[in-house]
């Protein structure tokens, strides 16, 4: 193995080192198997010592970096913290979430460092070289995209397109990095978090979405939905119809203008199936359609269909899940969720 | 104050899209052009802006010429301004951000406005990768905007996953626009009218004195194929409470509840 490093940029919150995080770090052992490439994480906060430790019992190495200016995100402050590490240890490749986060900070990590970035892949193809799997037109294409340059790469890896195998290694080796900041170097200054899911996860990270379309008639229908993805504990979506009506907000939009969403299930309520509705979800693993049309498109990509009323199929779902419970009741898989 | 908006032309998202044989393009023979749905978020904003504080709206895309029908859009709308470069050189990404952020310097500005993403190949770098050159703040994927033109100062709603940020920053500063931020408006039949006599700038490379190896693409596009279809579904026959009994029942068997 080569000393040349594979890095990935670590999500965290209060409850730990994200998921997404993970699945960056699977992604990161494929290529570094491929390119012989020694797989570290880089983590940034303030006061972090226990996630980095977390990273540690799965990961190598662990590049902490600590400044009290890093108690809150910004975008110049990580570029600069990341940029001089950078220059120190000249990794090969560097992975990050494409979460609204890394899609803010890292095009302008890619800027200072004039070098390529491929976004929101959602999987490799090793050939003669390796090749970078992304959705374009909104999901209806898949392009496949070489790195034609010959300094660092900078990839972002769409959420839940790789899985999490946890391998555990010996403790890894934590190397403190303290970047120089000033306060100057702060841009953009959060200044406070509105939660707008409450209690359910985001539809990036749910394994069980919900969602609903024209056919609910309503905002105050979606009650409804709300019942059958708590007891899930899952999360609820929205078609383009419903955000356009006001009835949801968008940031519940799933779809072309909207999010990507790519669940273990996918319960599409009252949703036709437009095109752009199903360039947002047909990735999901499962997709159930319940539609009163039979010749609603969605009944042609659902596994399961249903092809009545909503309003009368959801209430005997929601009283044979309850009757029985679910997966999530047990402690199983869902049982990090509820947590959210 | 001045305000730049970064549109780029993308095929109307309700086209059936085809691959070329080449398998690297798909085919644009006919097919409708629309400005990105995002930038129109972006210009948008910056008619409101100048509507409210005064100054000028520049649209400026990187392009072939067919793109000049965007930008007559966008003068119909109401931009004083609208320059398109030729776009041929630029093959990635980067290498456009790179020119636009060229362009821009030479300009002077207050704010830049660009869509979050766009619809086509959806790399969502624009905006940031511009700021980042021009070493000013951005704030991607906003969804509210408040400019202070005494204090030089923006307040924005950043979406976030489950919810959203709320920054503040100085001006200059770079936006780039989510769904949400605004509902655009229709073109005038009068701005219709005016937009077709206007002059559209055109800059051709040359004359910008390039190094033209700086601007080579890193990145390269070499297979475009359609997403693997999603085997036959089943439709549940029969009558209520058995049908919605069986899903639950299949779901379960299946694991995935």
């Amino acid at each position: 193995m080569s000393d040349k490093e594979i890095w990935v940029i670590a999500e965290y919150d209060e409850k730990g080192i994200k998921k997404n995080t993970w699945e960056s770090v699977s992604a990161a052992r494929l290529l570094s198997e491929h390119l012989k490439l020694k797989p570290a994480v880089v983590i940034l906060g303030n006061g972090i010592q226990r996630f980095a430790e977390e990273l540690s019992k799965e990961v190598e190495l662990v590049y902490s970096i600590e400044h009290l200016l890093l108690s809150k995100y910004d975008s110049n402050a990580y570029v600069s913290s990341i940029y001089s590490l950078i220059k120190d240890k000249k990794p090969a490749i560097i992975i990050a979430s494409a979460t609204f986060r890394g899609k803010d900070y890292i095009p302008m990590l890619s800027a200072k460092l004039d070098c390529g970035l491929i976004s929101d892949c959602v999987g490799f193809e090793v050939k003669d070289t390796i090749l970078f799997k992304r959705a374009v037109y909104g999901g209806r294409l898949m392009a496949a995209v070489m790195y034609e340059g010959a300094e660092l790469l900078i990839v972002t890896i769409r959420p839940r397109s790789f899985e999490h195998r946890k391998i555990e290694t010996a403790k890894g080796e934590i190397i403190q990095f303290k970047p120089n900041l000033e306060q100057n170097d702060i841009l953009v200054a959060v200044r406070e978090i509105i939660k707008e899911v409450g209690k359910r996860p985001d539809l990036s990270e749910a394994d069980i979405i919900v969602s609903g379309g024209r056919g609910m008639k309503g905002a105050e229908n979606f009650k409804l939905l709300e019942e059958l993805a708590d007891i899930l504990g899952g999360a609820v979506g929205a078609s383009r119809a419903v955000v356009d009506e006001g009835w949801m907000p968008h940031l519940f939009q799933i779809g072309q203008t909207g999010r990507v969403v790519s669940p273990m299930l996918y319960i599409a309520c009252g949703i036709s199936g437009a095109p752009q509705h199903l360039a947002g979800m047909s990735t999901s693993k499962c997709i159930v359609a319940i539609n009163k049309d039979p010749n609603a498109p969605i009944f042609k990509i659902a596994d399961y269909g249903i092809v009545d009323d909503l309003f009368k199929v959801v209430p005997v779902m929601i009283q044979e899940i309850k009757s029985e419970g679910t997966r999530n009741d047990k402690g199983g898989i869902f049982a990090w969720k509820m947590l959210l | 104050m001045k305000i730049i908006v970064c549109v780029k032309e993308v095929p109307d998202t309700a086209i059936a899209l085809k691959i070329k044989s080449d398998s690297t393009e798909i085919e644009t023979e006919n097919i409708p052009w629309v400005i990105n749905p995002y930038d129109e978020y972006a210009m948008e904003e910056a008619l409101r802006l100048k509507e409210r504080f005064g100054g000028n709206v520049t649209a400026i895309t990187v392009g072939r010429k067919r793109a000049e029908n965007i930008l007559r859009n966008c003068f119909a709308l109401g931009a004083d301004r609208a320059l398109i470069i030729n776009g041929e050189s630029f093959k990635d990404n980067l290498a456009v951000s790179k020119i636009l952020t060229k362009v821009i310097k030479n300009m002077g500005y207050d704010v830049i406005l660009c869509g979050k993403e766009s619809v086509d190949y959806g790399y969502a770098q624009t905006g940031q990768i511009i700021a980042g050159l021009l070493r000013i703040p951005c704030v991607s994927a906003i969804k509210k905007l408040d400019i202070s033109p005494s204090t030089k100062e923006a307040v924005c709603h950043r979406e976030i996953e489950g919810g959203l940020e709320v920054v503040k920053c100085s001006l200059p500063a770079v936006f780039t626009a989510q769904k949400g931020l605004n509902v655009p408006r229709y073109a005038s039949l009068s701005g219709i009218m005016k937009a077709k006599k206007t002059k559209i700038e055109t800059l051709e490379p040359d004359a910008l004195d390039l190094n033209l190896s700086n601007y080579k693409a890193k990145i390269k596009i070499i297979n475009l194929s359609y997403p693997p279809k999603r085997p036959e579904g089943k439709i549940i026959q029969g009558t209520l409470p058995d049908t919605a009994k069986e899903l639950v029942r299949s779901l379960r068997e299946a694991r995935y509840i």
